[in-house]
């Protein structure tokens, strides 16, 4: 009698052992992914210059076009920095996913997957590498963006206070999210599914209004607008720098859509290397 | 009785294009060297990768070291590793950075002292620093075997791994296995088109032919049921549906 509950002591850290072995996170391995990816982009200097050029190159087309708009039109006048700061959000939205994704190809391209599945890295601890990469990659840009913006037009990004944190926050979210599932889908089907990661956010652009108000579009298609959370962020962000009024209510509801496009994207990529595993799409990791 | 290093029973794979494997059943003891032969799509590839975990059966059971491979994975891939020509290391880091990172991901203590010892064993200590894209074949076999051997792996899986090799370079990797296995009592799934390589490491041969195991025992009772001099002659005599001609003649 006085055995049993002993028994079940031992049965219940034998089966906090598993659990802990089947779903806990190690850092280290995090780490080790971290580190590979460092490696990598340190190798290459074009792909460091990659980083920083085409988001300076818009940032100085768009800064100069709102100069010479606001020259001429004293609405602009007053918005001043609407689209430079529209521009340098929207990259962080952009080079946000671009930075996950393009982590993720490296390994399909060097044919380096199969490599780390069989490893005892799991993806939930390859996810968040790429998570933590995709901020390295969209610092190194841009933050020498940022700095030209106040250089050139006088525009600071980080004037914007805790506003831009939020900003910040929910356009991060959102880009890690699709980045997540494009991965899982060029997983799966192969990189013919490649091109996907270059293109998937244009799909946003003009349904986030990242240039223009929500109000410019017809109506059925601002309920669209509406389903996507960066289009919280772009009106806060407008409401801003031209009613000087911080829209919370906008950043909390585009948070609350975010945990749930976050969560979907996670799942789907589960669903994904499931398939992946089922299609062997991951022994033949070409085209 | 002890745990079998793989156990597979009844394995089955089957995609939208047909049968892969069919239904095959074997059980490797820890220690042992097992070659499995076949042509193309005999399905050698696709045993090594359910065995792996990277490929989900659609029937039957594969056990490592008695854990449940698929479903409970990430409890032996820390005791197991693999090698093929055909999947590579990222090849802009350099050699060293390659396997700090896999030896990181598998948890090797004293890693730095274990790459200085495969460097040593596999000749590798002058290439430590190269970018690995930058390597003859034969050296990134080497590189790949070098990771294949990092974390001292238990169950070492191997596909085709002197495929596209010099004869010396290949010599020399076979040599390299057979201190390995000598060393550590590893367990040893070789798929390989290679005969020489198979009579020389093997101490068992699977013979699979459309997705089912043709033939299976030591090198020597193959020879004798075939009545053949070589291990090619056998392999063909399987691929070609000649069954076992002394028996036939019998």
């Amino acid at each position: 009698m006085n055995d049993k509950p002993a028994v079940n002591r031992d049965a219940v850290i034998d089966q906090a052992i598993e659990y802990a072995i089947e779903y806990a996170i190690s850092w280290r391995r995090i780490a080790a992914m971290i580190e590979r990816y460092w490696y990598l982009l340190r190798s290459s200097w074009p792909r460091l210059l990659e980083l920083i050029y085409w988001p300076a190159v818009q940032m100085m087309m768009w800064g100069f076009l709102q100069l010479y708009i606001a020259q001429n039109a004293g609405f602009f006048a007053r918005a001043g920095g609407t689209f430079i700061g529209a521009v340098l959000l929207w990259d962080i939205l952009f080079r946000g996913q671009l930075g996950f994704s393009v982590s993720f190809l490296e390994e399909m391209w060097s044919r380096n997957l199969a490599n780390l599945m069989m490893s005892p890295l799991k993806p939930i601890e390859l996810v968040i590498a790429l998570m933590v990469m995709s901020i390295v990659r969209l610092l190194i840009g841009m933050v020498p963006v940022s700095l030209l913006a106040i250089g050139f037009f006088g525009f600071n990004l980080y004037g914007l206070g805790l506003a831009l944190a939020a900003f910040f926050l929910n356009l991060i979210l959102t880009s890690w999210a699709v980045g997540i599932f494009v991965s899982g889908v060029v997983m799966r089907n192969g990189l013919g599914a490649e091109n996907l990661a270059w293109t998937i956010m244009f799909l946003l652009m003009p349904l986030t209004c990242v240039y223009y108000p929500v109000a410019v579009l017809p109506h059925w298609l601002q309920v669209v607008a509406w389903s996507l959370p960066p289009t919280y962020v772009f009106e806060g962000m407008r409401a801003l720098l031209i009613d000087h009024t911080f829209r919370a209510d906008l950043m909390v509801q585009a948070f609350a859509m975010n945990v749930v496009v976050f969560g979907a994207g996670v799942v789907g990529f589960m669903l994904l290397l499931k398939a992946a595993r089922r299609h062997g799409s991951l022994i033949q990791t070409g085209e | 009785m002890s745990v079998p290093a793989i156990a597979v029973e009844r394995l089955v794979k089957i995609y939208q294009r047909g049968m892969a494997v069919d239904g095959i059943s074997f059980v490797l003891p820890v220690g042992s060297v097992t070659g499995l032969l076949g042509g193309n799509g005999a399905g050698k590839t696709t045993t090594i990768a359910m065995i792996m975990g990277l490929l989900t059966p659609t029937s039957g059971t594969v056990r490592v070291l008695g854990v449940d491979m698929p479903r409970h994975r990430y409890r032996v891939l820390h005791r197991m590793n693999f090698e093929s020509p055909y999947v590579e290391m990222p090849m802009r880091l350099t050699v060293r950075q390659n396997l700090t990172v896999f030896g990181r991901l598998y948890g090797v203590t004293g890693l730095a002292d274990r790459i200085a010892e495969l460097a040593d064993e596999l000749d590798l200590a002058e290439l430590l620093d190269q970018p690995s894209g930058k390597l003859s074949s034969g050296q990134k076999t080497r590189v790949s075997l070098a990771k294949a051997l990092i974390n001292r792996p238990e169950v070492l899986l191997l596909d085709e791994p002197t495929a596209s090799l010099d004869p010396d370079t290949a010599d020399w990797v076979r040599a390299s296995l057979e201190r390995y296995r000598a060393g550590r009592g590893a367990t040893i799934l070789l798929a390989s088109h290679n005969m020489t390589e198979v009579e020389r490491l093997c101490d068992r041969v699977i013979i699979m032919k459309k997705g089912r195991i043709e033939d299976d025992g030591t090198p020597a009772e193959l020879l004798a049921r075939y009545g053949r001099g070589t291990l090619e002659e056998v392999f063909l005599d399987v691929a070609r549906g000649r069954g076992h001609v002394r028996e036939a003649a019998q």
